[in-house]
């Protein structure tokens, strides 16, 4: 391909490579890389725990452990982690660290051989990301309780920690992480926009080299957990960036890059196709923004009582149209306009599945965008509890470092919609920029790519004024 | 060469756009408690409007219960004079508005009162500022003083960037 540049600017093959400093290499290939972080997060995580267990203080603002997980956590990994790196949280997740110890043995040497466990293969059928998306759909149900409700939250984290271990002992590696977590999805669904890439330098000396130990493992290091093949792998959305491949490498011929945002929404190989799955994963997304934003950043207090199930018969309306709204109606409306796209461009040879799921990944820019959005909306008014529940964790009166009496405190909320808003047109003209190179890649030739272009771009324009007028309108 | 620069200078633009966009006029730079009028009959002092109507005086009755605020969006003109009185109907409640930066409390029985100029022009929403219970950090409403000419620039903006984007894919020709 000739050199194709993002905006007319970025060379979309530009890469900055990151491993080309020797401390971060060295970092990368040092097994005490991920594992401090993960301990220093399991500690962070046990106290959260502990938090939602006996912190029971009934107001969820006053809470460590909501706070820590809904403000803290889900707010960096939306507003930096996912966007800047991919899937750096799961890098330093602590969820899965008894399932692999189980299996490994160990915790920093390297268990040579069979890992223990069943090791079992995930069914062939399952290996997609439908389950993640229904898992997170359902997790959602129950975020007016979540959100607010310390011991909701210490349930939801133990489930995912039970089901991890359990997992872990019956598939293999990271199973969990690649089929169940309910985190996982969105992360790797908008990971491929991220900023920066793990992927292999040389294909020529990857080509060369057998047995491949990135894949098998070896005495530095496991073969990749998520059942990558790094040697060729192209996409961000499965690489849990456990950095295992470079340790495995022993040719140095891995690399942490920096690259354009959004390249990975143009790939589409017979190993990494796209998927109505991930097409799907990208809708629910949306949906669950609208949702949400109505439920926890609207003043309709019909909603808000539907959300938090103060009668059965609201909470079961609720659940419903979440629902439909999400796999029927968002699909729907994309199915129209991915068949008027199809009318546009006068194209009858081209099915219209590999148009409707081409063009939904122009929606992983501007779904983004709107999460980002929708995340300044939390931080921006209620950051300042932090303060408090930093100070005193289980709500015993402490005040470990002075701040337990901060008052509430809203920043720059005098901003908040103007960030909002500039937030969601920057990254819808990331979608319209990569939305025409899709439909080049869908249609033939350039009149019907670009007739073809015309609805869609129409319907992100639409979804984009849809969302202005929710956060500023 | 000459659609880069295109471009770089647009998007720059853009950028500062949007940003001049979100600064407050001069006019309405942040004031707090001083833009607490107390005694509203007193000073009737009202800035020149910029919008076609002339200044009002609105009054607005706003009841706060189970993590709701009644009416929940309440509308002015730029350059009403807005008196609100916050009612609680069960417990502490607090309101505090963004962009104005003033806020007040009400117990049952004891009501809270807010005054003010509608100086800047937008959507600002209050929020509840008494933890009142598990919804309380969703306890949300919507002032829009109009007209909320950041919304529609921003709209604009939207599309003219659509049709920008248009207008490049037809006119490209590789
Ligand atoms: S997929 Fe889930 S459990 Fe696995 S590392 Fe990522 S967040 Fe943690
Ligand atoms: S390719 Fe595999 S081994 Fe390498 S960082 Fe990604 S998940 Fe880890
Ligand atoms: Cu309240």
């Amino acid at each position: 391909m000739s050199e194709d540049k993002l905006f007319g600017l970025i060379d979309l093959n530009f890469r900055f490579e990151l491993t080309k400093f020797k401390l971060v290499r060295a970092l990368c290939k040092s097994r005490w890389l991920p594992l401090l972080l993960i301990l220093f997060n399991l500690f962070i995580f046990v106290i959260i725990l502990l938090a939602g267990l006996f912190g029971g203080y009934s107001a969820g603002n006053y809470n460590f452990g909501i706070m820590m997980v809904w403000i803290l956590w889900w707010v960096l990994l939306i507003l930096m982690l996912v966007p800047g790196f991919a899937r750096m949280w799961c890098l330093m997740c602590p969820f899965p660290i008894f399932s692999d110890w189980a299996q490994r043995g160990k915790l920093f040497e390297v268990r040579q051989g069979k890992l223990g466990g069943l090791n079992l293969k995930w069914p062939k059928r399952l290996s997609s990301m439908w389950v993640l998306n229904l898992a997170f759909l359902a997790t959602t149900f129950f975020s007016g309780f979540f959100t607010v409700r310390p011991f909701a939250t210490f349930i939801l984290l133990g489930i995912i920690i039970l089901v991890a271990f359990l997992t872990g002992l019956v598939f293999q590696k990271r199973t969990f992480c690649l089929y169940l977590c309910p985190v996982s999805g969105f992360q790797g669904l908008y990971s491929q926009f991220a900023t920066a890439e793990v992927r292999r330098k040389d294909p020529e000396i990857c080509k060369k080299h057998t047995p491949k130990t990135c894949f098998v493992g070896n005495e530095k290091g496991y073969g990749c957990p998520w059942l990558r093949t790094p040697f060729d792998f192209a996409k961000n959305t499965y690489c849990g960036l456990c950095l295992e491949c470079f340790k495995t490498c022993p040719h140095d011929n891995m690399a942490l890059n920096l690259r354009p945002p959004g390249v990975d929404l143009l790939v589409d190989t017979k190993r990494e196709p796209r998927g109505l799955d991930e097409a799907y994963k990208a809708f629910i997304m949306l949906g669950i923004a609208i949702v949400f934003y109505l439920a926890f950043q609207g003043p309709w207090g019909v909603i808000k009582d539907m959300v938090r199930a103060t009668t059965l018969e609201g909470y079961l309306g609720y659940i419903t149209f979440h629902t439909v709204f999400n796999l029927l109606i968002i699909p729907g409306i994309f199915f129209l306009f991915a068949y008027l796209s199809k009318l546009f461009s006068g194209n009858k040879e081209v099915p219209l599945k590999k148009i409707f799921t081409n063009f939904s990944y122009t929606l992983v820019p501007l779904g983004l965008g709107v999460w980002i959005g929708f995340s300044l909306g939390i931080i921006l008014p209620n950051g300042s509890y932090l303060l408090h529940i930093l100070s005193d964790p289980f709500a015993w009166g402490w005040n470990l470092f002075g701040t337990a009496h901060f008052p509430w405190t809203p920043v720059l909320t005098h901003l908040l919609g103007y960030l909002q808003g500039a937030t969601l047109i920057v990254f819808y003209l990331f979608s319209i920029a990569y939305g025409f190179r899709s439909s080049r890649q869908t249609y033939p030739d350039l009149p019907q790519a670009r007739r073809g272009w015309i609805p869609m771009l129409g319907l992100l324009t639409l979804i984009t004024t849809a969302f202005l007028w929710l956060f500023m309108g | 060469m000459k659609n880069k620069i295109i471009v770089m200078l647009s998007l720059g633009g853009l950028f500062i756009l949007l940003i001049l966009a979100g600064l407050p006029s001069p006019a309405s730079a942040h004031h707090s408690p001083a833009c607490l009028i107390t005694r509203a009959k007193d000073s009737p002092k009202l800035p020149s409007p910029t919008s076609a109507q002339a200044p009002e005086e609105k009054l607005f009755e706003i009841k706060a219960r189970n993590f709701v605020f009644t009416p929940n969006v309440i509308q002015v003109n730029q350059g009403d004079l807005v008196r609100i009185r916050l009612i609680s109907e069960d417990v502490h409640h607090g309101l505090y508005l963004d962009g104005y930066e003033i806020q007040t409390s009400a117990l049952p029985g004891q009501e809270g009162t807010l005054t003010f100029v509608a100086n800047k022009t937008g959507r600002f929403t209050f929020r509840c500022s008494v933890t009142c219970g598990e919804f309380h950090p969703y306890m949300v409403g919507y002032l829009v003083v109009e007209p909320n000419s950041p919304f529609f620039i921003y709209v604009f903006l939207t599309i003219a960037l659509a049709l920008a984007n248009l207008a490049f894919v037809v006119l490209r020709r590789s």
